[in-house]
């Protein structure tokens, strides 16, 4: 209890100092919170988009980015007729701008496709699509901010289509997302006769070694990935989760030098009361252990503090209008476990240095001189 | 005087030796002790007199294993103080501090105070509780347990020092000028109960102090000069 005081107590004496160390942690977890959920939440939407009513995708190897994937439409054709595929539906991604908004993603799409057979229309219905060339079906959100209601032709890039749908989906990417014909995305991206991938299900599950090492052995230039393969190792994602840790990282790093500095000063501050600690007793694994539980209450506090705001600002921003499907505030809690405990390595690490220095206060020349 | 314990050969158990102690400063330019040797029997209070810069807070640092002789040895119960070894342990068990300035944390309560030394040699609460109100009742500081240093006089201050001294019932307590930032009224009764509670505990009693009016109720008075010990004719 004595020991508990002695930490919380030195905490209390420089009340300022406390605050600004522990409001430096709340700050970087609260920043590492943010940046890695929404990245998260939007790899997730993404991945989502890829594995909508499929357990594998199929996309040309070796491409740094599921845009530059070309699949042979004969593929398609193909795996259809395999007697595990239970369905293969071929998927163009392709990116334009229009009036006011630099980044437009487009979806080509068969009418048998997960997202048209499933999708929760607000206007027109599944039956409209595909039906003429330059009809499309627009997200929610899409059809906001690209100010289009249903029945009405809206310019993007440099066509004009008629609107034949709205659709509602829970998928940021996707509300956001313009569908057409697949021939006509193929026509629109000069990529005729291709798509980006073909997402696939299994007529049982079981058979996807069997489905992968066939493609395999058909197609050298395709790969076949179950959706959690593909998460693990597709590029962008990886670039994207170590981008997230990266910055929420060196915003803890930041948190931690202001741990440090408080530390630091803590100790300076008061070598004499340490000596006297010394003089009375105090051993140096109890020296240090009071240092390093001054850093973890700072640590502690800031880390909950931070989850408390970073949970606030994503909440916040979900509810943005603009921002609306694209953050998602699911925070996994694998990742509170690792802010939390990388909030305490971060204070830890801090202290090191005035522990260390705190050990070696000889308690005969602090009292002396002080 | 309080007589000294005996062995059983009727010698008197010496708990605190110095032999041949030498200590300097700045690489041997300012030489503080130049080979004191000392012996305090348990129970005995002793009095180190002598001018400011004599040595006698150096002595009294290697008697509590502060501070390392450059020659020479310190034991304590017959065994050498050595800082990798056993200094923790004396500091814990066989040793007591007082200095002039209390040196008490000034956030923490009275009664906290005098708890740092029971929670370094990880006493049990009850004992420790039982321990500071004895010693609090014995220095008249019971009804003070719960103010903070800063509310506390000068006497009581000095007080509770020598209460945290004694928490842990050390063999030998070693006091460096313990009343010499009190006024004359309050640092006479500080000086009586300090070798009071010695001699009531039993502890051995080795103080630094100026005032000589003070040092000659002590059992041995020794006076210091140019880093020797000087043993007067007791009177």
């Amino acid at each position: 209890m004595i020991f508990l005081k002695l930490i919380v107590t030195n905490l209390r004496r420089h009340r300022i100092r406390s605050i600004i160390s522990v409001a430096g942690i709340a700050f970087s977890v609260a920043a590492m919170l943010t940046v890695v959920t929404i990245l998260q939440g939007a790899i997730g939407m993404f991945s989502g988009i890829l594995s909508s009513d499929s357990e594998i995708i199929v996309f040309e190897r070796n491409v740094s980015d599921l845009f530059f994937s070309n699949v042979p439409a004969a593929a398609v054709a193909e795996m259809v007729g395999w007697p595990m595929v239970a369905h293969a539906d071929p998927v163009l991604f392709g990116i334009v701008s229009s009036a006011d908004h630099p980044i437009v993603t487009c979806f080509g799409l068969t009418a048998a496709d997960a997202r048209i057979r499933k999708a929760t229309w607000i206007a027109g219905d599944r039956q409209q699509f595909a039906l003429h060339p330059d009809d499309v079906v627009l997200g929610e959100r899409a059809a906001e901010f690209l100010s289009a209601a249903y029945g009405s032709h809206v310019q993007i890039g440099h066509a004009v289509f008629h609107v034949v749908g709205i659709l509602k989906t829970a998928n940021g990417f996707e509300d956001g997302g313009v569908f057409m014909p697949l021939a006509s995305a193929q026509s629109f991206f000069h990529k005729e006769g291709t798509s980006s991938v073909i997402t696939v299900k299994l007529r049982n599950k079981d058979q996807a070694a069997a489905f992968k090492s066939a493609v395999k052995a058909k197609y050298a230039n395709l790969i076949a990935l179950e959706d959690e393969e593909f998460n693990r190792s597709y590029s962008q994602f990886k670039i994207l989760k170590a981008t997230a840790w990266a910055v929420g990282g060196c915003g803890l790093a930041m948190g931690g030098l202001g741990v440090a500095n408080t530390m630091i000063m803590s100790v300076f501050t008061r070598i004499r009361e340490i000596a006297i600690l010394r003089v009375n007793g105090f051993s140096n694994v109890q020296i240090a252990a009071m240092i390093f539980g001054e850093s973890a209450v700072v640590s502690l506090l800031g880390a909950l503090l931070g989850l408390l705001t970073g949970t606030s600002l994503l909440f916040g921003l979900k509810l943005v209008p603009a921002l609306h499907g694209y953050i998602d505030v699911s925070i996994q809690p694998g990742i509170l476990l690792v802010v939390i405990l990388l909030a305490l390595l971060t204070g830890v690490a801090g202290a090191l240095y005035p522990a260390i220095y705190a050990m070696r206060i000889r308690a005969v020349e602090a009292l002396r001189f002080e | 005087m309080n007589p000294a314990k005996t062995k059983p050969n009727g010698s008197p158990r010496i708990v605190l030796r110095a032999e041949s102690v030498w200590k300097s400063y700045d690489d041997g330019a300012i030489e503080v002790l130049k080979g004191v040797s000392f012996e305090a029997a348990e129970g005995q209070t002793v009095a180190l007199c002598g001018p400011s810069g004599c040595g006698k807070s150096t002595l009294l640092h290697l008697f509590g294993g502060l501070d390392e002789p450059d020659r020479g040895r310190v034991a304590v119960n017959g065994v050498e103080i050595n800082r990798h070894r056993n200094l923790l342990r004396l500091l814990r068990h066989e040793i007591g501090f007082v200095f002039q300035l209390h040196n008490l944390i000034p956030d923490l309560t009275l009664a906290e105070n005098c708890l740092i030394p029971t929670v370094a040699a990880g006493l049990d609460r009850r004992t420790a509780q039982a321990r500071l109100q004895q010693l609090a009742e014995r220095t008249g500081l019971s009804h003070r347990l719960n103010h903070r240093i800063q509310k506390l006089s000068g006497g009581e201050r000095q007080r509770t020092a020598l209460c945290r001294a004694l928490m842990n019932k050390p063999k030998i307590l070693l006091a460096d000028e313990p009343t010499g930032s009190l006024d004359e009224q309050t640092s006479a009764i500080v000086f009586a109960l300090l070798l009071d509670i010695a001699r009531d505990e039993g502890v051995t009693l080795v103080m630094a102090t100026h005032d000589r009016g003070l040092a000659a109720r002590c059992d041995r008075l020794l006076e210091m000069h140019d880093g020797r010990i000087h043993e007067p004719a007791k009177n």
